[in-house]
């Protein structure tokens, strides 16, 4: 490793600027120029142009940047639509004087609202106004050659001399083949070879930024075109790609319905299995949804849906998204005929698929006067009972070791033809009537599988079948933009890779004929400040080119004698303040 | 992916113990740099001060670097590069670190370092017998990352210790701040040895949450020196502005590197650790797409991770932008620390986010 010698140095006033006899630092980035200068001057289009350049500068991408992140912050703590439309639902409820204030601030929407769009927006026409410079300028900069060597390169940050007894032209060419060699772009300039290397840190900070655009278009273009929807599925049951079966839908504003993947599933079985002992006991450990599914062209094919494992069919992904129990029961009316069997999937309502639900008999059943009528069951289900007299109707886990149903039942006017939107899992009782054992209690009753609930004054009865089946629900997802946000942040990361780990930076070699007729070789090197490396470089090159130009004997003694010791020793090469340079 | 495998009791009670002794041992190392410190304090250097002074009075010259092997008696067979500092930098010699030039304090400091060395090795194999003892990667809930955490950063440490570069500066705020993460996950975050919920487990569990880690431990080793950096860098502004600073000042901060140095330090670490961090916020993104059927939903995990990201971002531009590097930039990094270590323990614990694990 390198050993620090400290002398001391500083400068006061003299900062970021290049100085000096020329420009050996410019362009040496393609950053944008920072304006001093004050407001505009010159009427409309001053402005504007005054305008466009503070959008462009990076103090102005700094504040927005953080702008961004300061905005990102309130939808992270308040509930929002776009993620669990309930929960913004009980925020409300519970806030009543702030909602509307959140409201009016999209607070329930940030990441859709106009003030979090327009600083991104903001960010990106700021990024483009800036990049498209940026580019052009480093395609000439790639286009023309390294600037000449500045006239005195003690000046430069590294720096480093001795004599030799070859001549300054087989100096000069060795050099250029050393510096070539070590792929810099080379050329001879006067009395002195110009080198540069590293071009390829501005290409990766150009390219990361290009890639930041792409990652926002994938995802306008995703959002706009995707097609979102989920569709609840009972064991043995299957289900088609088309708009109406799904239970919930939504869709970007450029979506169009015939761009469904045409495709069908059945769910075979659903399995889930539970840590059965210590302190995680309950916790799900796997979930496995298989499915027989057909594409267009009408072949079955097998397959296994896993909560990480979506199935893939065509543009199209199906998710598992959540699974519960679908108890299988049968009704009778009074003359003993069934009105109503089947599978009714319950909802779950915590950790251990404790699940509530409806059972909705809409015709069929008549009432012992043979009147048409409705029937309908609230349903608690729990796949664990603890056991009566044991608290609540509520699981102690979630397999289905004892499963326990107890069900209420009403009959009269369910409703479903009143025109509302009928929630298919809760029951509408204004217009029903419980059943009631003569002397007033309500009919409700806790049973096992295979037991048969009888309805008073021969209403029929009800039977909780042995058959329990499960149900898995599932979320089809169409984005298209995936493929290109992947190719953006693949050459995101690529890009900056390159901007921060390529240092770009210049070498000079010059050699002129010294009074004593021997050669004076100075090398120095110039690079963003950050680089560290640049000393080491320059040694290493300077070795290498010692091969052609080995050091001549020093006529007088050198200068240091110690160079193990730390002390602080007297200033090399001219004593001037340092100069700046623009990074 | 395996989960019928039972997890392994006895292993589990191994790893345990082994995180336990390596806080033990942590601790020993604990007070090895307290004693180091403690002794370094006996040296009275100020060259600081003597620096600044210098340069005050000659208007003169520049830092040289003399590079490996260089100066020949008659024939340089090494040319000597002479290197300026860079502009506008104050020039200040690093502190003598934490021992002060004194031998009993550097006794004490290699002792802190062998001890770290040892507790190391002890959490490193804690984490790994964790592992072997759930059959899956040892990061399934936050005491599981807290000890990785811990682990990677000491491992960061030793790496950049090994390979010869100046960081035994860390190693007191370093080893304490590794103590109290350990308290916190072996009390407060303690989660039995266990199995993963089906949403964790994926193969992108370990490649997301290990570079999540990974990024963590280093930006961490960024942070701190950027905040001794703030501390040092007043402290050199009062000395040129010829103020006096305390004693505590003039002993501590006087044998820390000079400003420009940890400054470097730290903008070296975030830089080099951005694309990585990059890296995982999009690994994450492509997890989420498979476990839940959308790549981005601004989940608060993802949204925190996101305001990271930018943090850093703004950071990196800052230091690019005139005006702004310096302390500007340093509270920059700060702030979007605080934003990792927010995403980390805040999320988790008071925010409710998809993201939410089994036991915390
Ligand atoms: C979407 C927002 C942006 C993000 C996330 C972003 C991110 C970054 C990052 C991480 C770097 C560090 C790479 C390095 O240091 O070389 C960087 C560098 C840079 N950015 Fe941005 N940037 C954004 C917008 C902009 C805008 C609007 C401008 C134009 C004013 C800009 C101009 C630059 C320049 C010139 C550099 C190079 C700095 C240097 O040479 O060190 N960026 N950007």
């Amino acid at each position: 490793m390198s050993k620090t010698e400290t002398t001391d140095a500083t400068d006061t006033a003299d900062t970021d600027r290049v100085t000096g006899d020329d420009a050996a630092g410019a362009d040496l980035s393609t950053a944008p120029r920072e304006e001093t200068t004050g407001g505009p001057t010159l009427g409309v289009v001053g402005w504007i142009r005054w305008f466009w350049r503070q959008l462009t500068s990076m103090r102005v991408a700094l504040i927005l940047l953080f702008l961004l992140s300061l905005g990102a912050v309130p939808g992270s703590l308040i509930p929002q639509t776009s993620a669990d439309e309930m929960k913004v639902a009980d925020f409300k409820k519970a806030h009543e004087t702030l909602t509307p204030l959140y409201e009016k601030l999209q607070l329930f929407d940030v990441y859709s609202s106009v003030w979090f769009s327009a600083i991104y927006i903001l960010l990106f026409v700021s990024l483009i106004g800036c990049i498209v410079p940026r580019t052009w300028q480093f395609v000439g900069q790639l286009r023309g050659l390294p600037p000449g060597a500045p006239k005195r390169l003690t000046r430069l940050p590294a720096y480093t001399t001795w004599r030799t007894e070859a001549g300054p032209e087989e100096v000069r060419e060795a050099a250029l083949a050393v510096l070539k060699g070590r792929r810099f772009r080379a050329r001879a300039a006067g009395d002195a070879v110009a080198a540069e290397k590293g071009y390829l840190r501005e290409a990766g900070n150009l390219l990361f930024h290009l890639a930041l655009i792409v990652m926002l278009v994938a995802f306008a273009w995703g959002q706009l075109f995707k097609s979102e929807g989920g569709k609840l599925v009972v064991e043995g049951d299957g289900f088609s790609n088309t708009l109406t079966q799904y239970d919930d839908f939504k869709s970007g504003s450029q979506f169009g319905v015939d761009e469904l993947e045409p495709f069908s599933f059945t769910l075979d079985s659903f399995t889930g299995t539970y840590e059965k002992s210590g302190p995680q006991r309950g916790t799900p450990r796997t979930f496995e949804a298989a499915v027989t599914y057909t594409r267009g062209d009408g072949k079955d094919e097998k397959a296994v849906i896993r909560v990480n494992e979506p199935l893939e069919v065509g543009d199209s992904k199906v998710y598992l998204i959540a699974h519960g129990y679908a108890p299988v029961v049968t009704v009778k009316d009074g003359r003993g005929k069934v009105v109503y069997r089947g599978a009714v999937p319950l909802l779950p309502i915590d950790n251990n698929i404790t699940s509530t639900g409806a059972i909705k008999v809409m015709d069929g059943y008549r009432d012992k006067n043979g009147k048409p009528e409705q029937l309908g069951f609230k349903a608690f289900f729990v796949p664990t009972f603890a056991g009566a007299g044991q608290g609540d109707m509520f699981s102690q886990f979630p397999a289905l070791d004892f499963p326990v149903m107890a069900l209420t039942g009403y009959h009269g006017d369910l409703r479903v033809n009143s025109g509302l939107p009928q929630n298919v899992y809760q029951l509408d009782t204004s217009k029903m009537t419980q059943f009631k054992v003569e002397g007033g209690t309500g009919v409700a009753q806790r049973m096992r599988p295979g037991e048969t609930m009888t309805l008073p004054d021969g209403a029929g009865s009800i039977t909780f079948e042995k058959e329990i089946k499960e149900w898995a629900s599932f979320q089809v997802s169409q984005q298209p933009g995936n493929g290109l946000a992947l190719a953006g942040a693949v050459a995101a990361i690529a890009g900056l890779t390159g901007s921060l780990f390529i240092h770009r930076r210049r070498v000079w070699v010059r050699a002129v004929r010294g009074e004593d007729g021997t050669t004076v070789v100075e090398m120095a090197g110039l690079g963003r400040s950050e680089s560290a490396k640049l000393p080491e470089e320059l040694a290493e090159l300077a070795v290498a080119l010692t091969a052609t130009a080995p050091p001549a004997p020093e006529p007088a003694a050198p200068e240091s004698a110690d160079p193990e010791s730390a002390a602080p020793e007297p200033a090399e090469a001219e004593a001037e303040a340092s100069e700046g340079v623009e990074k | 992916m395996i989960l019928a495998a039972e997890t392994n009791e006895s292993l589990a009670q191994m790893s345990n113990t082994l995180v336990y002794s390596s806080m033990a041992v942590y601790t020993l190392a604990f007070l090895a740099h307290i004693a180091e410190w403690v002794f370094g304090s006996r040296s009275k250097v100020g060259r600081t001060a003597a620096a600044l002074t210098e340069q005050k009075q000659a208007a003169a010259a520049a830092v040289s670097v003399q590079v490996k092997g260089a100066g020949g008696t008659t024939v340089l067979d090494r040319p000597k590069v002479v290197t300026r500092a860079a502009a506008g930098a104050r020039d200040v010699p690093d502190g003598p670190g934490a021992a002060g030039g004194t031998v009993k304090g550097d006794l004490y400091g290699r002792i802190a370092v062998s001890l770290t060395v040892l507790a190391f090795a002890l959490e490193a194999a804690g984490v790994v017998v964790r592992a072997i003892s759930v059959q899956r990667a040892p990061w399934g809930n936050m005491y599981e990352f807290s000890t990785t955490f811990s682990t990677v950063a000491v491992g960061v440490y030793l790496a950049f210790l090994l390979a010869g570069k100046n960081v035994r500066w860390i190693g007191l705020p370093l080893v304490t701040t590794v103590l109290l993460d350990l308290g916190v996950a072996t009390t407060l975050l303690y989660t039995e040895s266990d199995q993963l919920v089906p949403a964790l487990d994926s193969y992108w569990l370990w490649i997301h949450v290990s570079t999540a880690i990974f990024c963590g431990a280093v930006l961490y080793l960024g942070a701190v020196a950027t905040l001794l950096y703030l501390f040092r860098d007043s402290y050199e502004n009062k000395l040129a502005n010829g103020g006096t600073p305390s004693g505590f000042a003039r002993s501590v901060l006087e044998r820390l590197p000079a400003a420009a140095t940890l400054d470097k330090f730290a903008y070296r670490v975030n830089a080099a650790i951005f694309p990585l961090w990059t890296f995982t916020i999009i690994a994450g993104a492509i997890w989420a797409g498979d476990a839940w059927g959308r790549y981005w939903g601004w989940d608060a995990k993802e949204v925190w991770s996101f305001i990271t990201w930018v943090g850093y971002a703004a950071y990196l531009h800052a230091r690019a932008t005139a005006g702004w590097k310096g302390r500007k930039a340093a509270y920059i990094a700060l702030i979007a620390f605080g934003c990792f270590l927010f995403n980390y323990y805040g999320v988790n614990i008071f925010v409710s986010s998809k993201h939410s694990y089994a036991g915390v």
